[in-house]
């Protein structure tokens, strides 16, 4: 999917409709199409755009400008001076206090996000390294190799960044950690193993944003002491492996990887590695199994990657999200950083709000928000009309959440209070006429899949529970199969090597203690 | 030849596999890795065949048998399940006449499920080959497939 760098909402209404909005929008897309900007300017029709007494009314995102009375001889000039250089014709521009007084668009994907890591995506283009320096590109880094390593790291600490990756441990600490141990050789990894079921943030950060990821590494590396670095792409994701390619390839051609990095005699080196198709490579030790051309198996932990990690080094293995949020906090500085979020979990959080809503797509906002304003403001409510029944929050290790929990503000640790997760972010709206059983199921069927098979209690018990739940829809179950299936997740949550097995107990507890109704007239 | 230029792309060390397997695969008209390739992998790293056969099976996106000119890969997972992904394979497999892990009989075709492919938002998703197809419908898929076969 190519992102747009604008989106232009032509306003369709009985007002707009009369002043000719239809021959507008004809015009609109004849000269962005004579422009060659289809690819970047996408042109919407939508419902009123809440102005009145003006005419046709062209709302322009992610610049937010608002054009009144447009007639189609405008166009030319809107796509020339706007689109094309850049310069808002001021001369059609809505007043802002006219707009603020009328704007709906409080719903939906318009409705006003926070956004960092995204802060570049969709606007520039991706494949132009020359845009994202105009954007402050490369600055921190600039800034960071004026700190020393344990300056870096002291501001990343101060900031209270935590691991976006679903656990939340405290990066500061992490990389502290590995710059402590005493090595001959370091290593960083990104984890661009994105597999989570319903999960494509990074995905987006890799295609839409690819020099912040590498602009973090580099900070990374440093801080640490690590002269080389690897980003881990799943090898599904096509395009953000060629956009990452290039990214990597232009850096290098302005000084910015390689040796003695913008003259500060520091140098570090950055490989791509490709996976091959397995979700259990995105735990970390397995990842770095499979980095060095293993099967993906996981490893036992302790010790940890910090002490040892990849081809036995001490490394810091971050996710994409994560590191992308690096340049902003050396830049801004972590007490910008935390005005953003919570005490405990500072900054903003990107989720992917997908299933039975009106908008399913990407956003990024303040950690604490709440599951109701992500669902209902941002997801736009249930398609249809339909009454919300559950939403599956962290992806598929993730909690089955029911109706009222819907007020549960959403970080690391307020979440545990409600034993759910963050997890990576995805939230699977399901409404009234979904099954949770078959929801279950299918969950269920995506681990005995994807259990790697190296430890007995996970990959057995995948396959049991996958065997009772699948029992239970045909209407073969037992009364004390319910328990059976929590008593075995408890067992895997017990005893599996790793957090594939473990993560189980959450999807099945939650689903049958919340939702136990639907389940109990399948073993009647 | 050819695969041995692929080869000589990376250095022999270990860590390097996955990249080559990936290459000689793609290599390949039917999108496989032959017993030639393994033991060519074997010996370019070093590494005993059955090091090199563990990695290879390990990994779902690399295939021991020939497959189609198309691999089609339909997401399964929950996003996708919830947009009716279940009625939509088995759409495709009417369509194909084929199961799922098998290729038409004339080399077309292969039916694969795949977990989650990142396009949740527009679910219900495939990929054919290298590229991503979503917002599917049985009517959809079918048009694809048509186009791919004459094409």
């Amino acid at each position: 999917m190519r992102l747009a760098r604008s989106h232009v909402l032509v306003s369709i209404d009985i007002e707009s409709v009369a002043s000719g909005a239809w021959e507008v929008l004809k015009r609109l897309k004849e000269e962005i199409s004579r422009r060659g900007l289809l690819e970047e300017i996408k042109v919407l029709e939508t419902g009123t755009l809440g102005v009145t007494g003006l005419g046709v009314v062209l709302a322009v995102y992610p610049e937010r400008i608002y054009y009144g009375k447009v007639k189609p001889e405008d166009c030319p000039r809107i796509v020339e001076e706007h689109f094309l250089k850049g310069r808002p014709v001021q001369d059609l521009i809505i007043k802002e206090e006219v707009v603020r007084a009328v704007r709906r668009d409080l719903i939906g994907p318009m409705r006003e996000q926070k956004r960092v890591v995204l802060e570049n995506s969709g606007i520039i283009d991706p494949e132009k390294i020359e845009e994202y320096l105009a954007r402050d590109g490369y600055t921190a880094l600039e800034k960071a190799l004026s700190l020393t390593p344990d300056e870096v790291i002291a501001e990343v600490k101060k900031s209270g960044l935590r691991g976006r990756g679903g656990a939340g441990f405290p990066t500061g600490i992490k990389w502290e950690g590995a710059r402590k141990a005493s090595a001959m050789e370091k290593f960083i990894i990104c984890n661009a193993d994105e597999g989570e079921p319903g999960t494509f943030k990074d995905r987006l950060i890799l295609e839409g944003d690819p020099h912040k990821l590498i602009e973090g590494l580099i900070i990374a590396g440093y801080a640490v002491g690590a002269r080389k670095g690897y980003i881990y792409i799943r090898g599904e994701y096509a395009l953000s492996l060629h956009r990452m390619h290039k990214a990597i390839e232009d850096a290098r051609k302005y000084g910015l990887l390689g040796e003695d990095i913008l003259g500060s005699g520091f140098s570090f080196n950055l490989e791509i590695k490709e996976g091959a198709g397995a979700y259990v490579c995105g735990e970390e030790t397995a990842l770095m199994e499979s980095l060095e051309g293993k099967r993906g198996n996981p490893r036992i932990k302790p010790p940890y990657p910090t002490v040892v990690g990849l081809f036995g080094s001490p490394t810091v293995i971050n996710n994409v999200e994560t590191l992308a949020n690096i340049p902003a906090i050396i830049r801004k500085g972590a007490d910008w950083f935390r005005t953003m979020g919570t005490e405990s979990c500072p900054g903003t959080k990107v989720y992917t709000i997908l299933g039975d809503v009106n908008f399913p797509g990407l956003i990024e906002v303040e950690m604490g928000t709440t599951l109701y304003e992500i669902i209902f403001g941002y997801g736009g409510g249930i398609k249809g009309g339909k009454k919300f029944k559950a939403a599956l929050v962290g992806g598929a290790a993730g909690v089955f959440l029911p109706e009222s929990l819907l007020n549960v503000r959403m970080d690391f640790d307020n979440l545990k209070q409600y034993k759910a997760v963050l997890g990576s972010g995805a939230i699977l709206v399901m409404s009234q006429e979904a099954s949770i059983p078959k929801m279950l199921h299918s969950v269920l069927y995506f681990f005995r899949h994807e259990s790697c098979g190296q430890c007995s209690p996970c990959r057995s018990g995948t396959r049991e529970l996958y065997r009772i739940s699948g029992h239970l829809l045909e209407r073969k179950g037992k009364a004390e199969d319910l328990n059976t299936m929590v008593k075995l997740s408890e067992a895997l949550w017990y005893s599996s090597l790793c957090p594939l097995g473990q993560s189980l107990i959450m999807p099945v507890k939650s689903a049958l203690e919340n939702f136990r109704e639907e389940f109990l007239p399948l073993v009647q | 030849m050819e695969k041995v230029k692929v080869l000589r792309k990376y250095p022999p060390k270990r860590d390097n596999i996955l990249l080559i397997l990936h290459e000689l695969q793609r290599l390949n008209p039917n999108n496989y890795l032959t017993e030639d390739d393994l033991r060519l992998v074997s010996q370019y790293l070093s590494l005993p065949i059955s090091e090199v056969v563990g990695v290879a099976t390990f990994y779902s996106l690399f295939s021991l048998k020939p497959r189609g000119k198309y691999l089609l890969r339909v997401c399964k997972s929950p996003a996708c399940h919830l947009e009716g992904a279940v009625s939509l394979l088995q759409e495709i497999k009417n369509y194909l006449g084929i199961e799922e892990g098998d290729t038409t009989d004339d080399g077309m075709f292969t039916l694969e499920t795949s977990e989650c492919l990142g396009h949740c938002a527009e679910a219900p998703a495939m990929m054919v080959n290298d590229e991503v197809f979503t917002k599917l419908s049985e009517e959809s898929v079918r048009e694809i497939i048509d186009r791919l076969r004459r094409s």
